[in-house]
């Protein structure tokens, strides 16, 4: 068991250095100077020069390398030069409303999803069942901007319930956060409730054939507890690795909602940085993100581990 | 529901070896074809469209009518004008156009390079280790932070888009095309094909690669809709396509501040997109079920993702 989380723990070590390479490279990558870049309109010959010597530009790029990387180890991942304040920092104070985005995000798409796949496996072949999977193929056919957009348009402009667009931080209240919050959720969160859906409904539509959901209808139990107490749960193992997927692709969703409903999220931060030619603080978003997706499916594949005791028991790793 | 194995010969079977495939009941067979008809009927019309888009398109998306802005639909402008005044139905005929470039675009690059990267992954193993490596770290990004990125750094340009969205892209064609390689290369008859004196580049080409063609032609159509998607969500960021080229994620990201005033401007190109996407998803559906039914290839639907 020990050895199992160890080993995907060493396995995420090189692939995270990797990333870092590929961020730092990234720049690179750019046309041009890069202190004049990193520094933008501002850039003077003197600080040009001095910033040449701060980022070692002059020495060799694996040396360039080792420095950034040491850097960012240690939590510096520079300035961004229009905001004037580390990255860091500019990363940490607009960390909440993501945070709360995704986690709520998540929490639509599971219950929604679940509960859609579940009833539509359960009633198969009946209109119920067509009507889930019609929207659940709309779902997932329908571009995340263009839902929120509407959820905008009926629920802010015409029916006037809910606020347009906005975030009012925790401290302001929970409700007052929530009610913020709700359309963006359900923007970010629909398409994969829509494939969670799907996905539920074959897991089960699969175990609802098993001996053991016979054997369990036949000595009488009551439907629902069969339904959830024993075909649902042996579903929901591989599930739990989409629920992985899912939540770290949240993140990436949520640079497209937090942009819709301007959400003052990382996400949205992320954009104004490539527009404004930010590019240490694109760097270090993109590396944070990348960091977070590494470290999110790391600990889904060890809570597989955990949970499906075949995982951890064979020796060779899982896909 | 009888099941039983058949031998049949299918798409990408190479010259005389056979799939063996599972006898499917009709009813789920019709359901496939169906999802592929209706898929393809949206497909073919937007593929119409885009190809006529000079003969369809009643007016230049690019004039613009400040007299006329905001105008909502009516028989002249059957979409409305945006807030420049242009035609918006025309400018969603040559949004179909660009997108359906974009998507044909990604799909050959991404295949044409993930196709070769993953022949010699799965075949030679040395530089296995070494590509998988950087193929691994590609995938460790979510897929728009990773086309955001290349965008940041390279430009915002129709031409950009296609390559940050292959980019993407090939990593995961590199790891279907290897897992490919990896079911076949140890069999008896590459075994032989190496005793008789085969070159190992007639071995890849000849031999290998035939077995790839299915579940590549089933990947294509999702990379597709994943461009057309990813293109119109960079657009809309508004690091995609530049304002001037009528794009989809263009004319609904300028949609968004008048969503009040003129809801039309958002609805009706959204509608086409969405639209597009969705014929794309079942015509992939359909042919997945139809070449491999017993895949759970469901996974990579995730992977395909670009909000």
């Amino acid at each position: 068991m020990f050895a199992y989380i160890a080993r995907r723990i060493l396995q995420a070590i090189p692939v995270m250095i990797l990333v870092a390479t590929a961020v730092f490279l990234l720049l690179r990558l750019t046309p041009g100077d890069p202190t004049e870049i990193l520094l933008g309109p501002e850039a003077t010959p003197e600080r040009a020069a001095e910033l040449r010597r701060d980022l070692g530009l002059d020495k060799p790029i694996p040396v360039q390398w080792a420095l950034w990387f040491s850097r960012a180890l240690q939590g510096d991942l520079g300035d961004s030069f229009f905001l004037r304040r580390s990255v860091t920092q500019a990363i940490w104070e607009r960390a909440e409303p993501t945070l709360m985005l995704t986690l709520l995000s998540l929490g639509v798409a599971v219950a929604l999803g679940l509960s859609l796949g579940v009833m539509a496996a359960v009633r198969q072949g009946s209109w119920a069942d067509l009507c889930a999977m019609v929207v659940s193929l709309a779902g997932i056919s329908m571009p995340t901007f263009w839902i929120g957009l509407n959820l905008i348009l009926v629920f802010a402009v015409i029916l006037g319930i809910l606020p347009v667009a906005g975030y009012q931080p925790l401290s302001a209240g929970l409700w007052e956060n929530l009610r913020y919050l709700i359309l963006p959720a359900v923007t970010l969160g629909f398409y994969d409730a829509a494939l969670l859906a799907r996905m539920t409904r074959s897991m089960m539509l699969g175990v609802l054939k098993e001996n053991y959901v016979r054997t369990a209808r036949s000595i009488g139990l009551p439907e629902r507890r069969v339904v959830l107490g024993h075909a649902l749960r042996n579903a929901l193992i591989p599930l739990l690795t989409i629920v992985g997927l899912i939540f770290a692709g949240l993140l990436g969703g949520a640079l497209v909602t937090e942009t819709v409903f301007n959400i003052p999220g990382v996400g949205r931060l992320l954009i104004q940085a490539v527009l404004r030619r930010d590019y240490q603080l694109v760097q270090g978003i993109v590396l944070i993100i990348a960091g977070a997706y590494v470290l999110i499916n790391l600990s889904i594949d060890i809570l597989y581990g955990l949970l499906d005791p075949r995982v951890s028991r064979s020796a060779t790793p899982s896909a | 529901m009888a099941e039983r194995l058949q031998e049949a010969t299918g798409p990408g079977a190479g010259s005389g070896s056979t799939i063996l495939r599972r006898a499917v009941p009709w009813y789920a067979q019709a359901l496939h074809r169906k999802s592929i008809a209706i898929g393809g009927v949206l497909l073919i019309l937007m593929v119409a469209v885009a190809l006529l888009a000079p003969l369809i398109a009643p007016y230049d998306p690019a004039l613009v009518r400040p007299e006329i802005r905001l105008t909502p639909p009516n028989s002249v402008y059957v979409f409305g004008t945006d807030n420049f005044g242009r035609d918006l139905f025309s400018r969603t005929v040559y949004g179909a156009r660009n997108s359906l470039i974009v998507g044909c675009s990604v799909v050959l690059l991404s295949a044409v390079i993930g196709s070769v990267a993953g022949l010699l992954a799965g075949y030679y193993r040395r530089i296995d280790t070494a590509l998988m490596g950087v193929m691994d770290s590609l995938m460790a990004f979510p897929g728009i932070v990773l086309a955001v990125a290349i965008m940041a750094a390279i430009g915002a340009r129709l031409e950009n888009v296609v390559i940050a969205l292959g980019v993407v892209q090939i990593p995961r064609v590199t790891r279907l095309v290897r897992s490919v390689v990896f079911t076949i290369v140890h069999t008896q008859y590459i075994e032989a094909g190496r005793a008789i004196g085969l070159t190992d580049r007639r071995i890849l080409l000849r031999h290998i690669l035939p077995n790839c063609i299915s579940p590549l032609i089933v990947q294509g159509s999702f990379i597709f809709g994943f461009a057309v998607l990813g293109e119109a969500s960079l657009s809309f960021l508004g690091v995609g396509a530049p304002p001037y080229i009528p794009s989809w994620g263009n004319i609904l990201g300028e949609a968004r501040v008048f969503i009040r005033d003129a809801p039309y401007m958002m609805l009706l190109p959204g509608l086409a997109l969405s639209v597009t996407i969705l014929g794309l998803n079942l015509v992939g559906d359909g042919i997945r079920d139809w070449l491999d039914p017993m895949s759970v290839g469901r996974r990579l639907e995730r992977d395909q993702r670009l909000q």
